[in-house]
């Protein structure tokens, strides 16, 4: 019986895809290579047809690429009824039907979830509307962006660095632009890579003439009598001159339209199992909606089975393949999304790639190169086990790095490697934010001591 | 014609930026840039590129006939 559906599934089903980007693309070629060969809906609000977004950041601001053509190569023909322009506003998991903005319904028999997430916006609106606030998501952003840095600004400031903010920042100081950099930990990226990695992406910055300021907030901003920004304020009183405002502090994740739909949809993204089939609310697993890529959050068997949320490029590649796979395909066929975490950015001429989880290391042992050099390998452990590496100007030895995550090597590194300075031969603490200290991210708290006075409390953000 | 590179797995090896240099160009001395959006002219040397790359990173759609003629005429 349940071979006979999916054989109906696969011969005349209709799979919906709400997010058409790269995920959405993705999951859409599998299916069809894996012979669905039923009827495809790609919802998608953006007007466009995938494009891809890394080069937004490097690429396109260094006029290497033009933000508005990086449309992603098809790998098949997908035969797709393409519903671009138009938003998902609504889900009936019941009647397996996805609501349109336009009013239209599409019902399905299988379900893709796929859409991504948002730049977090400046949070005071009246100055986020300011002219010459920007953010970088989407391909417009990146055209404004580029457009504004070549119209040469007096000084460019970027709020938060991590990857994104410390991409632009790069791209114009090799533009010649002044710019200014604010963070509110101890140095660039050390809530993905730690203080210690941090602190050489400090260096890179401020040796490339960024205005780097770290421990400080942004408080507001100014703007001019036309509405143009003029000034930035920060937390240590100073106010720092800018004509362009890139605000990068990180992102907020498409569920919004999920709401009240009864699945366990929210600010930390649609939770799902290792097969990527959507939980609902109750933590029960569905078996028609699935989903891939930034919105997703899965469990990782090597990595505890901790829920994973990773907004990296080759996660919603993988991720797509593998929940397309799962919806044409009954439970033995099925296989689980087990991607190592990995991802890339250069910065400052500097080539900056990783493996595994590094916030979940505890400890850093550098095993080749040197910190100072700003060409090396470090290896982050988690109780007594490699868990990550992270290269600087040295990718080539990332696979045999992932080799190691994947059969549990023991950390410390026990192996001999090629290049070991003496400042590699004892782990150090990796320098991750304590995780006992309130984050802004937003939480779930339950309160109460018997059953009956239990309650969900649900914080949000804090900014 | 369009083009991405998977960057995760580019081991740098600058193939193609030897072989399609108007189309990937090393930046630094591992990363690569790339224009994901060539001219048509550019067709045959992102094929050989894409044909070349030792880890198979670049994908390029459009590129089948144009691929397959490639192919067919290096191997005379
Ligand atoms: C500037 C920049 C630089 C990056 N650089 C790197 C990098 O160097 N390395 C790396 O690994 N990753 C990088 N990334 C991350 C990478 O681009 C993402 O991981 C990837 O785009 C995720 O794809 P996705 O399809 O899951 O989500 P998205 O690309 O976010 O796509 C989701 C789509 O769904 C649409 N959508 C949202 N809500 C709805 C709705 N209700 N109805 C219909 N459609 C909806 C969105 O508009 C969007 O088009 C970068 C991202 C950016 C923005
Ligand atoms: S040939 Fe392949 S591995 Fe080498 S630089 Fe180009 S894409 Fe990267």
């Amino acid at each position: 019986m349940p071979a006979d559906h999916i054989e109906r599934l696969r011969r005349e089903g209709r799979i919906v895809i709400v997010g058409a980007s790269l995920a959405g693309l993705r999951a859409a070629e599998t299916l069809r290579a894996e012979g669905f060969a039923g009827d495809l809906t790609l919802i998608g609000d953006e007007p466009h047809e995938p494009y891809d977004r890394p080069p937004l950041s490097k690429s396109a601001l260094l006029g290497v690429a033009s933000p508005l053509r990086t449309q992603l190569p098809r790998r098949r023909e997908i035969d797709a009824k393409w519903r671009l322009g138009v938003a998902a506003t609504g889900l009936d998991l019941a009647a397996k039907r996805v609501r349109l903005a336009d009013g239209d319904e599409v019902e399905y028999d299988r379900l893709l979830i796929a859409t991504g997430v948002r730049a977090r916006p400046w949070f005071k609106e009246e100055e986020a509307r300011l002219d010459g606030v920007c953010v970088l998501r989407t391909r417009e952003d990146a055209a404004d962006l580029a457009r504004r840095l070549r119209a040469g600004p007096r000084r460019v400031f970027v709020i938060g660095a991590g990857f994104a903010g410390s991409e632009v920042a790069s791209a114009c100081r090799e533009m010649g632009l002044p710019v200014s950099m604010a963070e509110r930990a101890g140095a660039p990226l050390v809530g993905a890579l730690g203080g210690v990695v941090g602190s050489v992406a400090a260096d890179l910055a401020t040796e490339h003439g960024v205005d780097l300021r770290t421990h400080v907030t942004v408080t507001a901003l100014e703007g001019d009598t036309v509405g143009r920004v003029r000034a930035v304020h920060l937390s240590d009183e100073s106010v720092v001159e800018a004509d362009v405002v890139v605000v990068s502090l990180g992102s907020l994740r498409n569920t919004e339209w999920l709401t009240g739909s009864g699945l366990g949809a929210g600010p930390r993204g649609v939770a799902c199992d290792a097969g990527c089939r959507a939980f609902d609310f109750r933590g029960i697993v569905t078996d028609d909606v699935f989903v891939a890529g930034d919105v997703a959050r899965s469990p990782h068997a090597l990595f505890g089975y901790q829920f994973l949320s990773l907004e990296h490029w080759g996660n919603a590649v993988a991720q797509a393949e593998t929940a397309a796979h799962n919806m044409i395909c009954d439970g033995a066929d099925r296989r689980p999304h087990l991607w190592m975490p990995a991802f890339w950015s250069s910065m400052f001429g500097v080539n900056i790639k990783s493996v595994g989880v590094p916030p979940m290391g505890e400890q850093l042992m550098i095993t080749q190169g040197s910190l100072a050099e700003r060409r090396f390998v470090g290896v982050y452990g988690h109780q007594g086990r490699i868990v990550a590496a992270v290269t600087f100007d040295n990718a080539r030895w990332l696979e045999f790095y992932q080799r190691q995550i994947e059969r549990g090597a023991p950390f410390p590194v026990e192996f001999p490697t090629l290049d070991r300075r003496p400042e590699g031969r004892q782990p150090v603490p990796a320098g991750f934010p304590d995780p006992s200290l309130p984050t802004h991210g937003p939480m779930v708290t339950l309160s109460g001591y018997s059953p009956a006075d239990q309650q969900l409390v649900f914080h949000p953000s804090r900014h | 014609m369009r083009l991405v590179v998977d960057l995760n797995k580019c081991q740098g090896y600058a193939q193609c930026a030897f072989l399609a240099p108007d189309v990937f160009a090393m930046h630094g001395e591992e990363s690569l840039l790339y224009d994901p959006r060539p001219e048509e002219e550019q067709r045959e040397r992102v094929a050989r590129a894409v044909a070349a790359c030792p880890v198979r990173a670049i994908t390029a759609d459009g590129l089948d006939r144009a691929g397959a003629s490639q192919g067919a005429s290096d191997a005379r």
